[in-house]
């Protein structure tokens, strides 16, 4: 039962005009599991997760919330969905505890449940001390919570949640994340950020969406082993010509960083370390510096993301 | 069918939690207040006239038609202003991902938004009709025309409401829905003039889709099925099209 399928996207595709926003996506979300969706601006995310939740229809494809497609049946699948859009679908003039009730009533909360609902929402968004408060004269960080607590107001089997900790202190960002986490064991949250610690301190799996089409789809570890980098920064007391370090063993490409400064490419599981110190000392370069180089995971988002231009990282890993 | 009462209840309540709809309360009273006591100055003053008439109009027909009459015009000013942020608030703040992610049909919005719009509309005309039932302290007054007056400003309101309602879910600037709703109003209002200055049978047709030629024979105790139906047809054209237009958010290219 822990293993049953809550979505399943089938080759959807989005068409605006003649601009395809989201080309032929697949992917499927299980119960318990955290999915963190990247991509950069305009790459379709919000759009995918507009059509998850019926706000948006596919122009191909099929959607399925926990077995029931959101077009045939759109009401018992949004019964089984919450939504946190962009931008938060607020009533400015409510109170917290109006707006939560009026939201708990759209999704079908029986009035007996309804008290218990809204506690429960407000207790895991921290909310209890604002619930007569008018929304409109909140913080921007406890709108977003507001925006959170209402998507998961009526305990939905999925939670889709679109950039949830955009505006939010460093605080409320672990808390919002701890609760993230927590809804993962029950539910199965869905998340599209451009923060990407929050993917690696949140979800289990990442799915990389670039101009509308799935480019990676990896778990954590996955994505932790393709952070190991394949780069060393080198620093030498002499000048050194670049064909000499080229013909070290297992170095694919050298790269002057200036003030007899380089750094070496590699290819996988050949680390010339060793071989570069030997021939330092042989040589008599006067090596003093050998870093190997980590790829942040802003660097493999760059990679993955930026197929056209070959992959041309910063040089602040060095620090 | 709860959802289409839950959102008329959060409609409501967010009108009465702006000064606006106030406002509008008091303005809308006041101006009919004080056209009721006109009127009814004169017909007193003009009690000994009447008397020597030989059937003389009694004070329904002298007092609340035209009060009603009134009411009619006043509302077709002011009610756009009511009108315009049922949908086109939500397209602004954009908080209409709410009801589209929820359980509920785009029927049930639309009704819900309807209903809740003609709540308030018809609070306004129970105000309006406290002024002539307080005449029955004093007098007798021909229940029949009576009613078929309120029945009447009940359905051109309705009328309003869902004109207003189509036009808010055109557009995300609620002035913008005001302005086209008051001007599509005035338009179908000044159609009546068409037939007495054109005459021929198009100027007749065009006189027969005028809001409120189908309002005067109901204010006269005239009760006559094709008003009703005219009204009824239209409340459902424009809900209708409302519904269609908030359909096509979601399909959308």
């Amino acid at each position: 039962m822990n293993n049953d399928v809550l979505v399943s996207v089938d080759q959807v595709s989005r068409f605006y005009g003649p601009l395809r926003a989201v080309n032929s996506v697949s992917f499927e979300v299980r119960r318990g599991e955290v999915l963190g969706f990247l991509g950069p601006n305009g790459a379709g995310k919000t759009t995918t997760m507009q059509m998850i939740t019926g706000n948006l229809a596919p122009s191909a494809g099929q959607i399925k919330i926990h077995g029931i497609d959101i077009l045939d049946e759109p009401k018992r699948a949004k019964a089984e969905i919450g939504f946190l859009p962009e931008q938060p679908p607020l009533y400015r003039e409510l109170t917290v505890d109006e707006y939560l009730t009026y939201c708990a009533r759209l999704n079908r909360v029986p009035s007996a449940k309804l008290a218990a609902a809204l506690d429960n929402a407000k207790q895991r968004c921290g909310l209890t001390q604002v619930s007569h408060r008018l929304i409109g004269n909140l913080s921007k960080g406890y709108q977003q919570r507001v925006g959170i607590a209402q998507a998961i107001i009526h305990s939905p089997a999925v939670v889709i949640l679109d950039e949830p900790t955009v505006g939010l202190d460093p605080i409320q960002i672990r808390e919002i994340r701890a609760l993230i986490r927590e809804l993962g064991g029950t539910h199965s949250v869905i998340l599209s950020t451009h923060i990407l610690p929050e993917v690696q301190a949140t979800c289990d799996r990442v799915q990389i969406i670039n101009k509308g089409s799935l480019v990676m789809s990896d778990t954590i570890a996955g994505l932790t082993h393709r952070m190991l980098g394949s780069g060393l920064l080198v620093a030498l007391r002499k000048t050194v010509e670049l064909s000499a370090l080229q013909a070290v063993p297992g170095v694919l490409s050298v790269e002057a960083l200036g003030e007899n400064r380089y750094r070496l490419h590699f290819a996988e599981q050949q680390n010339p370390a060793e071989a570069l110190v030997e021939k330092s000392v042989q040589q008599g370069w006067g090596l003093y510096e050998l870093t190997p180089e980590r790829m942040s995971l802003e660097e493999v988002f760059v990679n993955i993301t930026r197929t056209e231009a070959p992959a041309e990282t910063t040089t602040e890993a060095a620090a | 069918m709860s959802s289409i009462f839950t959102i008329a209840a959060r409609e409501l309540r967010s009108l009465f939690l702006s000064p606006l709809a106030w406002t509008i309360l008091a303005v809308v009273q006041l101006v009919m207040a004080y056209f009721f006591l006109l009127l009814l100055d004169q017909f007193v003053m003009a009690q000994p006239q009447l008397a020597q008439m030989e059937n003389p109009p009694g004070v329904t027909e002298a007092v609340v038609a035209p009060l009603l009459d009134t009411a009619g015009i006043v509302l077709l000013l002011i009610a756009p202003m009511l009108t315009m942020r049922l949908l086109s608030e939500e397209l602004r703040n954009q908080t209409l991902p709410l009801l589209f992610s929820a359980p509920v049909s785009m029927t049930e919005i639309i009704l819900g938004k309807y209903l809740g719009m003609l709540g308030f509309f018809m609070l306004i005309l129970l105000l309006t009709a406290l002024m002539p039932l307080s005449l029955y302290s004093g007098t007798s007054l021909d229940t029949g025309m009576l009613l078929s007056g309120f029945m009447g400003l009940g359905l051109l309101l309705a009328s309003i409401a869902a004109i207003g309602l189509f036009m808010s879910s055109l557009t995300a600037q609620p002035t913008v829905a005001a302005i086209s709703t008051f001007g599509v109003l005035l338009l179908l209002w000044i159609l009546d003039a068409a037939a007495t200055t054109g005459g021929d049978t198009g100027g007749s047709v065009l006189a027969y889709l005028s809001i409120l030629r189908h309002y005067q024979p109901l204010l006269k105790g005239a009760f006559k099925s094709v008003d009703v139906v005219y009204y009824l047809l239209f409340i459902g054209t424009f809900i209708v099209l409302s519904i269609r237009r908030l359909d096509s958010y979601r399909l959308q290219h």
